[in-house]
């Protein structure tokens, strides 16, 4: 049997390493969660259709991730969703007349909120709205503007021939 | 024809029995489980005996599981050219799937074993007994602890093995493959949620009860001869394993 002094220290050891482990998955190997909450503030957009955006999506700013996307609510007076972004403080000065779109990330990846920058000197407060806000791109919707586009305009070579 | 029923009945039977005694065995140690926590002594010996003990295969096997994923993972991934998710593919199959259930494996093959081999022992060789004979009730003092140990010790190898194992695909992926160790981190980030982290945890608790469980069950109710202390061990091997594998299917159920 080893002495109680050395079963205390190895034991000591395991538990610190096995703390240490869950402490760097915490931290290290995931996005969502603490670093954001504490120094941030909010921005709400309301779009008429946010397609696939989930909450914990990344909001960017010239494809630089400034934050998130805290929740996502419909709105029934406006008949809109109203999307809450949480952006961290370091990005304080977005100008006020900003624009929101939703984008999709590559062909297959998740959507995620767009920011471009506008020329406004005053930027934007906790908790505005943001002024315009582009709706995502739903893809049955251009096929279906392609089809009945298509549809529309009489195929050109048939009914000369008829005549 | 008969004699066959009456074969399938009577193992059933001993299935149901076995059932049985394994919850009883779980209540009675529900119930003492107040009065054993306020003792840290021995409890700190049994994390001692079944976690400083298992970290060296722990290690070693996260090491290698970690490499083969990322092996595995480069070639299939180089497919359709994205090893960029190098990252996120380890991360999420290590996290939810294969932490838990491969350390569940190997702390009862190296953990498991031994209590039950220990517990088996000391019914052989009549310690049990005069323990009863002395009034001090044995399932508090010699059952309790371990059982505590094992509970205490697994989420935490889980943990280890997990981030040995992240750090083994960084190494074939990133240093013998080439892929961008930023990108390797940093997809990873974006994808692991903090409820992956859970999964992983709370299924290592689950396995850490279920194996210490069906070891410290096994050890007590060993029959008292060589025979059958290893027959424990080996039972608790194989049950521990099945257990694992079968509540891995039910825990995953639930929280996807």
């Amino acid at each position: 049997m080893r002495s109680t002094r050395t079963i205390d220290i190895s034991t000591g050891l395991f538990v610190l390493l096995g703390f240490a482990a869950i402490l760097f998955m915490v931290t290290q190997i995931t996005n969502s969660g603490y670093s954001m909450k504490s120094d941030s503030y909010r921005l709400k957009a309301s779009f008429e259709n946010i397609g696939g955006l989930k909450s914990g999506a990344p909001v960017s700013l010239a494809g630089v991730t400034i934050g998130r996307v805290e929740d996502i609510q419909y709105d029934m007076d406006l008949y809109k969703a109203i999307v809450t972004m949480r952006i961290n403080d370091k990005y304080r000065a977005i100008p006020n007349d900003s624009d929101a779109s939703i984008y999709t990330a590559g062909l297959l990846g998740g959507q995620y909120i767009g920011l471009t920058p506008g020329s406004s000197d005053v930027p934007y407060r906790d908790g505005e709205q943001v002024i315009m806000a582009n709706d995502a791109i739903v893809l049955e919707h251009l096929i279906s503007k392609y089809l009945f586009n298509s549809a529309a305009t009489p195929p050109a070579p048939a009914p000369a021939a008829q005549e | 024809m008969i004699a066959v029923l009456r074969e399938l009945w009577q193992s059933l039977t001993t299935f149901l029995e076995r059932v049985g005694l394994l919850v009883r065995f779980a209540l009675r140690l529900m119930a003492i489980l107040p009065s054993g926590l306020l003792r840290v002594r021995p409890i700190i010996e049994q994390v001692y005996n079944t976690g400083a003990m298992s970290l060296v295969i722990i290690m070693t096997c996260g090491l290698f599981i970690g490499m083969v994923l990322g092996l595995q993972g480069y070639d299939l991934l180089t497919r359709f050219g994205s090893e960029e998710y190098l990252g996120t593919a380890t991360a999420i199959s290590l996290l939810r799937e294969l932490g838990p259930v491969v350390t569940a494996l190997l702390f009862a093959g190296r953990a498991g074993t031994a209590l039950a081999a220990e517990l088996g022992l000391m019914r052989a060789t009549d310690q049990i007994a005069a323990m009863e004979i002395m009034a001090v009730d044995p399932m508090r003092r010699v059952v309790l602890p371990r059982f505590l140990g094992g509970v205490i010790a697994m989420p935490l190898l889980v943990s280890i093995f997990i981030v040995v194992a992240l750090f083994g695909a960084q190494l074939v992926g990133v240093e013998f493959f080439g892929v961008d160790a930023g990108s390797y981190w940093s997809q990873m980030r974006s994808a692991v949620e903090l409820s992956d982290i859970r999964e992983g945890l709370v299924k290592g608790l689950v396995f850490g009860v279920a194996c210490s469980l069906i070891a410290v069950y096994e050890g007590y109710n060993a029959k008292p001869t060589a025979d059958g202390v290893g027959r424990a061990t080996t039972r608790t091997v194989v049950i521990s394993a099945v257990v694992t594998l079968i509540l891995d299917y039910i825990l995953t159920a639930l929280m996807l």
